[in-house]
């Protein structure tokens, strides 16, 4: 089905959100933020992929042999890196907020009223 | 909005979201072909050019090596930020976790996950420094190899002996190893300047494929990037478990 | 051969490493001088860049890897006045906000300095790529210092909240504009704007290139803090330490937009070429920023927060120029955007002096203690005249450039909106100086005895918002100024030259400029129109602050009848709730989706 990983990206994508948009829980809304994440890995390397290629290592094979694209790899790790330091900022404003709510229920925080 | 109200409304939005979404990627070429120039056009080259045979590397550090600087930099200011976002905050005192080891409700690490997890220490670390340095011929490379030599604190914590962490965790050395990974990128840049190329050109010498000495500047770049990851993510490590087991307000119990 | 375009981007990033690295033996007096010493580096580089893309745009192939049949290797930097500009506008502002932070802020070693210098490289990168991946990492990278710095007061909760609503809005902004990366890259194995143009050229858009359309604008929409992906950024840029609320407010939300321009002309412009659908769908999100940001302006009590809503509304004012999809519109937001964006810091500038001598942020419990600042009161009323544009600010020759291409664009009713909204924010600020430095209208302060002596002035805390303010007047004032936006601009909206430039390398046509430039017909009636927006916002600010004095009368209970209810929905939606603003941006998403797919069908 050449339909599927695209589905799953969108998929990925929507529930993330949606879990962020229902949570109760500073924490359980930053892992959801990390699924969406997922999602456009999902998409990066499913653009790339390449039916029946290697992985684009020449170490064993020689050059010419088919091969994915080596260049949605290099975005992947990029976003990888980027996803996980933004959830370290998050889950250290996580913490601190804790300290002052005594709890992470974003319903619980009040507003600032103007 | 109630969160009744917000559920519905994102479900609604979401629908008509979706649909767009996969309205769009039905566009895409079906999976499993790759129709685009810019990646067959490198698995050809790369190596040739380089002298790298791991061609996500070449395109990682080299290619496309400022997308890379930037990358690694926003790990090194996700850290300061962590650093700065966890600060002890005025009324805060530190207090020595073995201080209330007595009232602690959770067992003492057992003896056979001490061994094991300090048996381990070893190997994890030779093997992130392995991943590191043949980042330019086989899988891996400097943020790989950065993060397994950072679970190799990890491992110290889970074997209990967070206390004899904090005794020899050299904070300044750390946050040395990581300026200097992050720093030491730029610099490789700016030499590329001082010899009359462009920045990040690679100038050093190319040597043969496949030995461990070849591509360049580009098993010095992953180096670089190596230490750096490695140092940040234990820096990391360590301003949580610092904030979870060591800061106490005054009056405060675990 | 002119200044490496790689400098201002590794200059303050090494710096940066180099205080962190090195922080143990620096004290704050020299994180302090080296920081500045950055800044200023990065300012006359990016000025230097300015001048030496006047003759066309400077193209900069980082490792060397030039291009290929046209096929790009690596990745670019391609520099024109546009981008040069507004990474000088970001060193000005850095300067200015590290002048004003010397030594009283509480910087936390040396790692304010560092965070603020990345923060800064970031963003000179973001203004400088000619590569969509490399912008998204550059925009990833500003955000990540962002997300830091607005969250530095600890010890406020509100400050975290903002910081956490902010972060998680803006990451969701982020992977949409990597989604719309993918789609494209999926499309066209490009990910250099030059090539991707040529590739979408052929053909007319089809679904893929308008849904990749959608995910990017949306995603620079978050950033730019366009309704409704706005609801992140009162919490976030009012609550954030005062010299990082000038580099927000000053040029930061700017980026979005100018990101989602320079995306539409080098990659959507052949596909999706300027109608008048497309046109409409554009300015039905600038209006509807500039309304909502414009009333929430006017309702706040929170000093700085009333300058994060009339960012909003200046955004969608700037947007309705882009929204023409005409090189003089165009022309006119640049203008608009660089003043605009000095007048803010400046104004932020003003705010931090309000904080520092009193204490205080609260309109209301401010009343009448200013009064022994004439300092500062000029400044803010200064400011709050070049958020109406008035002449001879930059603001107004903006304005004047964007009304006058609205009406050749056969939008004319735009120049009421223009005139609406600068009213709104300008009479905001006018009430709170009149409140607090003059003592006018009610509040909870008593105001201070008449023999307090003048506090000193500080030059650290005022030179920074009198040097902006001064720059802000040069932008109107400097006469060769249009004449080379619109060279600029020309260069900016024309496709095919630009992909020729950077990948054959040949320089575009030649656009020859006019000396003086196309001067707005005549000055007369943007003149009266700013005339007109300063009048309002007067008898606005005068009307909030004296009610007894309000004739009594029919129109008077019309507009409070039609005022009251809408100011309370929009108070209860702007709830600052993260769920709230990442289902509405989801809303907005859906709402603009399906208006762009109706629009290709």
């Amino acid at each position: 089905m050449s339909l599927l990983p695209y589905l799953v990206a969108a998929w990925l994508f929507l529930v993330g959100l949606y879990g962020i948009v229902t949570s109760r829980n500073l924490v359980h809304a930053i892992t959801c933020l990390s699924v969406v994440q997922s999602s456009t890995y999902i998409l990066l390397l499913a653009v790339g992929f390449e039916r029946g290629g290697t992985a684009p290592i020449f170490l064993d094979v020689p050059v010419g042999t088919k091969a994915v694209d080596p260049v949605v790899g290099a975005l992947t790790l990029t976003d990888i890196v980027v996803g996980a330091t933004v959830s370290a900022l998050l889950l250290a404003l996580a913490v601190q907020v804790y300290k002052h709510h005594g709890t992470l229920d974003p319903e619980r925080f009040r507003g600032e009223q103007d | 909005m109630t969160p009744a109200v917000r559920r519905l409304v994102f479900l609604a939005a979401a629908t008509v979201a979706g649909a767009l979404l996969l309205w769009g990627l039905t566009g895409l070429p079906p999976y499993g072909v790759y129709p685009g120039p810019y990646g067959d056009v490198l698995n050809q080259v790369a190596v040739a050019e380089r002298k790298a045979t791991n061609v996500v590397a070449a395109v990682t550090f080299d290619y496309r090596g400022v997308d890379t600087m930037g990358e690694e930099y926003i790990l090194f200011a996700a850290v300061i930020g962590v650093a700065v976002l966890l600060r002890a905050q005025r009324g805060e005192v530190e207090r020595q976790p073995d201080e209330d080891a007595a009232d602690r409700r959770a067992p003492a690490t057992s003896n056979a996950v001490r061994v094991l997890g300090l048996a381990l220490l070893g190997p994890v670390v030779l093997f992130g420094v392995y991943v590191v340095t043949h980042g330019h011929l086989s899988p891996g490379g400097g943020f790989q190899g950065g993060v397994v030599l950072a679970t190799g604190a990890l491992l110290v914590y889970l074997s209990g002996e967070y206390v004899t962490l904090r005794r020899v965790r050299p904070v300044f050395l750390l946050d040395l190893a990581e300026s200097a990974g992050a720093g030491g990128y730029v610099a490789v840049g700016l030499l590329g300047v001082a010899a009359g190329a462009a920045f990040l050109e690679n100038v050093l010498p190319l040597g043969q494929p496949g030995a461990l000495l070849s591509a360049g500047t580009i098993p010095l770049i992953n180096l670089a990037v190596g230490v750096e990851v490695a140092g940040g993510l234990v820096l990391l490590l360590s301003e949580f478990l610092q904030q979870t087991l060591v800061l106490r307000r005054p009056g405060e119990v675990t | 051969m002119g200044v490496v375009p790689a400098l201002p981007v590794a200059v303050p990033l090494l710096l940066a490493a180099a205080l962190v690295g090195l922080s143990p033996l620096i004290g704050r007096r020299q994180a302090d001088t080296l920081a500045l010493a950055g800044a200023v580096a990065v300012t006359a580089l990016c000025a230097a860049l300015l001048v030496d893309t006047a003759g066309g745009p400077v193209v900069y192939w980082f490792g060397g890897w030039t291009p290929r049949d046209g096929i790009a290797l690596g990745v670019a930097f391609t520099v024109d006045p546009v981008g040069a500009g507004l990474a000088t506008l970001a060193g000005v502002l850095a300067t200015a906000a590290l002048v004003y932070s010397w030594r009283i802020f509480e910087a936390v070693g040396t790692l304010y300095h560092a965070l603020m210098l990345v923060f800064l490289a970031a963003i000179v990168g973001f203004c400088l790529s000619g590569d969509l991946f490399n912008m998204f990492v550059f925009y990833e990278l500003l955000s990540v210092a962002a997300y830091a710095l607005a969250g530095w007061r600890t010890e406020d909760p509100g400050s975290l909240r903002g910081a956490l609503n902010f972060a998680m809005t803006n990451s969701v902004g982020g992977f949409l504009v990597l989604a719309g990366i993918a789609l494209l890259y999926g499309r066209t194995g490009a990910l250099n704007l030059a090539q991707l143009g040529q590739s979408l050229a052929g053909r007319p858009a089809d679904r893929l290139v308008v849904v990749a359309f959608l995910l990017l604008m949306v995603g620079f929409f978050v950033k730019a803090a366009v309704v409704p992906f706005h609801f992140w950024l009162a919490d976030a840029y009012a609550l954030a330490p005062i010299p990082v609320g000038v580099l927000f407010a000053g040029v930061v939300s700017e980026l979005g937009l100018y990101a989602f321009a320079r995306v539409y002309w080098t990659v959507f412009s052949g596909p999706l070429p300027g109608g008048g659908s497309l046109r409409a769908v554009l300015l039905l999100g600038a209006v509807a920023t500039a309304l909502v940001g414009g009333v929430m302006c006017v309702l706040q009590r929170h000093l700085a927060r009333m300058l994060a809503y009339a960012t909003v509304s200046h955004v969608g004012l700037t947007l309705a120029g882009i929204a023409l999809l005409r090189p003089d519109g165009l022309g006119g937001a640049v203008l608009y955007l660089v003043a605009d964006g000095l007048v803010k810091g400046a104004l932020f500038v003003s705010i931090g002096l309000v904080q520092h001598h009193l204490h205080e942020v609260d309109e209301l419990a401010l009343r009448g203690r200013g009064r022994h600042l004439p300092w500062t009161a000029a400044l803010v009323v200064a400011g709050a005249l070049g958020l109406a544009g008035v002449p001879p600010f930059g603001t107004f020759r903006g304005k004047a450039l964007m009304e006058e291409a609205a009406t050749a664009a056969g939008y004319p009713w735009l120049a009421v909106v223009f005139v609406a909204v600068a009213a709104l924010t300008s009479a905001a600020l006018l009430r709170a100086a009149g409140r607090v430095f003059f003592g006018a209208g009610g509040g909870t302060a008593r105001p201070p005895p008449d023999d307090v002596p003048h506090p000193r002035v500080h030059p650290t805390l005022v030179g920074p918002a009198v040097v902006l303010l001064a720059a802000a007047l040069a932008v109107g004032l400097e006469p060769g100024l249009v004449g080379r936006v619109e060279v600029a601009v020309e260069r900016f909206t024309d496709q095919s030259g630009y992909a020729a430039t950077v990948l054959q390398g040949t320089t575009g046509p030649d656009v020859a400029a006019t000396p003086g430039g196309h001067p707005p017909s005549s000055l007369v009636l943007p003149a009266a129109l700013a005339a007109l927006s300063a009048l309002l916002g007067l008898a606005l600010a005068l009307g909030a602050l004296l009610p007894g004095r309000l004739p009594a009368g029919g129109l008077t209970w019309a507009l409070r009848r039609a005022w009251d209810p809408t100011a309370a929905v929009l108070r209860a939606l702007h709830s600052g709730n993260i769920g709230d603003s990442v289902t509405w941006l989801v809303v907005g998403m859906a709402g603009f989706g399906t208006l762009l797919a109706l629009m290709v069908r």
